[in-house]
């Protein structure tokens, strides 16, 4: 009996020390989101979403980093998204698993995803604003700077290349789910290997690779340090409406009002109605992939 | 797929009606040009498609060349060698005359100092305190999750750890700065409300979910039969999970570990916001610091393009890739050795 209730102290000893891990992460993650919503929540109305600011950055709204914020991502997905599907495509349904050239791919991938974000942004300075972007200035406008500049375009590229494993890696799971005698079939009533993959493996992949899309959108919309010195500006007069234009960025925007502002504590209530818009639009996306994830997971056999 | 031969035939054919897809074959195509087409386009397609998928590879390619492109001239430039040079960055300098040789990061002074040991140690002794926060928490999180909590909060805390790995740095910057670095102020008494101890916290946030994840992964990849021998031999969960379980998952608990410290180096903006950034060189948590990362986010956008100070920042840019890839690599290398001990005895 002394022996069974040795026992029973020590896993409850272990299991109380063991779950206050999960105590503190649970905790940090409701100050945060608490924190935020108390002091963002009055803050957010119609005029607070739809006008630009005004005053210093006192009042207004903040209508044009989000306008910024989702021509990015917009951008962002439209170059991501087809490349990520496509080259995850080939590593799943073209390339043989072990094969040099499949090998070099993922570990790219995986390289790709350790790269820390701020050198993407002076890749995209090294490369997409000063190699390409002046080459096509040098070409196209007699060196006049046009291109070869911090721009919308050049900021979504980058984020494009940072976002590309969580599209391949999203892909490539969802591409896992579909059953091999799906394709079997499909090839056996004489498609040919392309449209084997058009017309049954894709359709039947689109939820997961939605998934992967969000995800993607989701992380794009949040990453601040790439576009630092890649196109985001602090405030503008007008709306982008030209690849070659600066933005408004809401990430930009908490960043600088945090900690550039003279006046913090009357920028504080706009801060933080701006962190509440940036989390809820981050947020939202990832618990809508995660949940879209979870649930295919669950259908799938 | 069970059942009959028969059976899964038809399931299959449902399985291809179901997508949209004609399971009979369409109009006749006597001389072939259709199938001769088809073929075509499946060719292209396949090309295509082995092209795109190299953009992986090239992205990598293209980083390591356009970084060492702009930080070549350090080597190269006299124009540059005129203000820095690679062994300015490296060794202490005689900055002020009648003064021994010391280490400092001040490129905008009248005398441009570029020692990178400050910045190299502001980078390790935030990442470390992140480590020695995020370590504890993720991985007792993760045995507790993995081991010994029942269903309903396993199904609670992995969705939240995934909710917390998409908060943006920027928003977790931003808290540590405008709540967090007030608070343990007043609690500790510290002298400066921003200081590596605040910055470090603020990161080992960001680190928790990937530890937390990779460490429940190794958790969950050790076999079920491991469990079971304990427990036969009458060992309780927390002797199974402690001394079984851990043991048999430490290579890859390790890989998290080396991956989560990783990361911590290279993140910047909640460093850049709550650090301080003040390159001093010094081990104390409780001064101001100044990390690589941050040092790039913050000075890159006044540099003058192709000037000294801009080939210095992606100097360092260079020294954070490798450092980051070497990181990863060492850490995919035991998340392989992992797998190779728990797949030889399965």
């Amino acid at each position: 009996m002394i022996e069974a209730k040795r026992y029973r102290k020590g896993t409850i000893a272990f299991a109380a020390v063991s779950g206050s891990g999960v105590v503190v992460i649970l905790g940090c993650l409701a100050l945060i989101l608490v924190d935020i919503f108390v002091h963002g929540l009055p803050q957010l109305s119609w005029e607070f979403l739809t006008q630009p600011p005004r005053d210093g950055m006192t009042a207004g709204g903040i209508f044009p980093a989000i306008f910024g914020t989702v021509l990015l991502v917009l951008l962002m997905t439209i170059a991501v998204v087809p490349v990520g599907v496509i080259t995850a495509v080939f590593l799943h349904e073209y390339a043989r698993p072990d094969a040099w050239y499949a090998r070099l791919i993922r570990s790219a991938v995986y390289n790709l995803a350790g790269i820390p974000s701020i050198v993407f942004g002076l890749f995209g300075l090294g490369f997409f604003i000063q190699f390409v972007g002046r080459n096509i200035d040098a070409l196209l406008f007699g060196g006049e700077v046009v291109w070869g500049q911090p721009a919308l375009i050049w900021a979504s590229l980058t984020l494009a290349v940072l976002t590309l494993p969580v599209v391949i890696v999203a892909t490539e799971e969802a591409l896992r789910t579909v059953p091999r005698e799906n394709r079997e079939a499909a090839l056996a009533l004489g498609c040919t290997p392309f449209e084997a993959l058009w017309k049954v493996t894709l359709p039947q992949a689109a939820p997961g690779i939605l998934t992967g899309a969000i995800l993607a959108v989701s992380r794009g919309a949040g990453e601040t340090a790439p576009i630092l010195f890649t196109g985001a500006a602090y405030f503008l007069p007008y709306l982008p409406t030209h690849p070659t234009d600066q933005f408004m960025h809401l990430g930009y925007h908490v960043y600088v009002m945090a900690t550039q502002s003279p006046d913090v504590e009357a920028t504080k209530p706009i801060l933080y109605g701006t962190v509440l818009v940036l989390l809820l639009v981050t947020v939202t996306l990832n618990g809508l992939a995660v949940w879209l994830r979870y649930r295919l997971r669950r259908t799938q056999p | 797929m069970e059942g009959g031969p028969g059976d899964s035939l038809q399931e299959r054919l449902g399985g291809l009606e179901a997508v949209g897809v004609p399971a009979v074959a369409a109009t006749p195509d006597p001389k072939g040009v259709r199938l001769r087409r088809r073929k075509a386009i499946d060719r292209v397609a396949r090309w295509f498609i082995a092209a795109i998928a190299c953009t992986a590879i090239a992205a990598v390619a293209l980083i390591f060349l356009f970084l060492a492109r702009e930080a070549f001239p350090i080597l190269t430039s006299s124009a540059i060698h005129e203000e820095v040079t690679l062994g300015k960055m490296i060794a202490p300098q005689p900055w002020r005359e009648g003064e021994p040789p010391y280490y400092a990061w001040q490129p905008v002074s009248k005398v441009p100092k570029y020692s990178l040991l400050p910045l190299l140690v502001g980078t390790f002794k935030v990442a470390i305190i992140a480590l020695l926060f995020a370590v504890p928490v993720a991985v007792l999180g993760a045995v507790f999750t993995s081991e010994l909590a029942p269903r309903k909060v396993r199904e609670v805390v992995k969705p939240a750890v995934e909710l917390l790995a998409g908060i943006p740095s920027v928003v977790l910057g931003f808290f540590v700065l405008m709540v967090l670095a007030t608070h343990l102020q007043d609690l500790l008494g510290l002298q400066y409300r921003l200081n590596a101890i605040v910055a470090g916290i603020g990161l080992g946030l960001a680190i928790v979910p990937v530890i937390f994840t990779l460490s429940e992964d190794a958790l969950t990849a050790v076999p079920q039969s491991y469990r079971e021998a304990a427990f036969a031999l009458g060992a309780s969960r927390a002797r199974t999970a402690w001394s079984v379980v851990l043991p048999a998952a430490s290579p890859g608990i390790f890989a998290a570990v080396v991956l989560g410290f990783g990361r911590a180096m290279g993140e910047t903006m909640i460093v850049l916001m709550a650090s301080g950034n003040a390159a001093i060189l010094s081990w104390d948590p409780v001064l101001p610091v100044r990390t690589v990362p941050a040092t790039i986010a913050a000075e890159m956008g006044e540099v003058v393009v192709g000037g000294p100070h801009w080939t210095v920042l992606f100097v360092l840019g260079v020294l954070l890739l490798l450092l980051t890839i070497a990181f990863n690599g060492l850490s995919g290398w035991y998340v392989r050795r992992l797998r190779q001990r728990l797949g030889g005895t399965s």
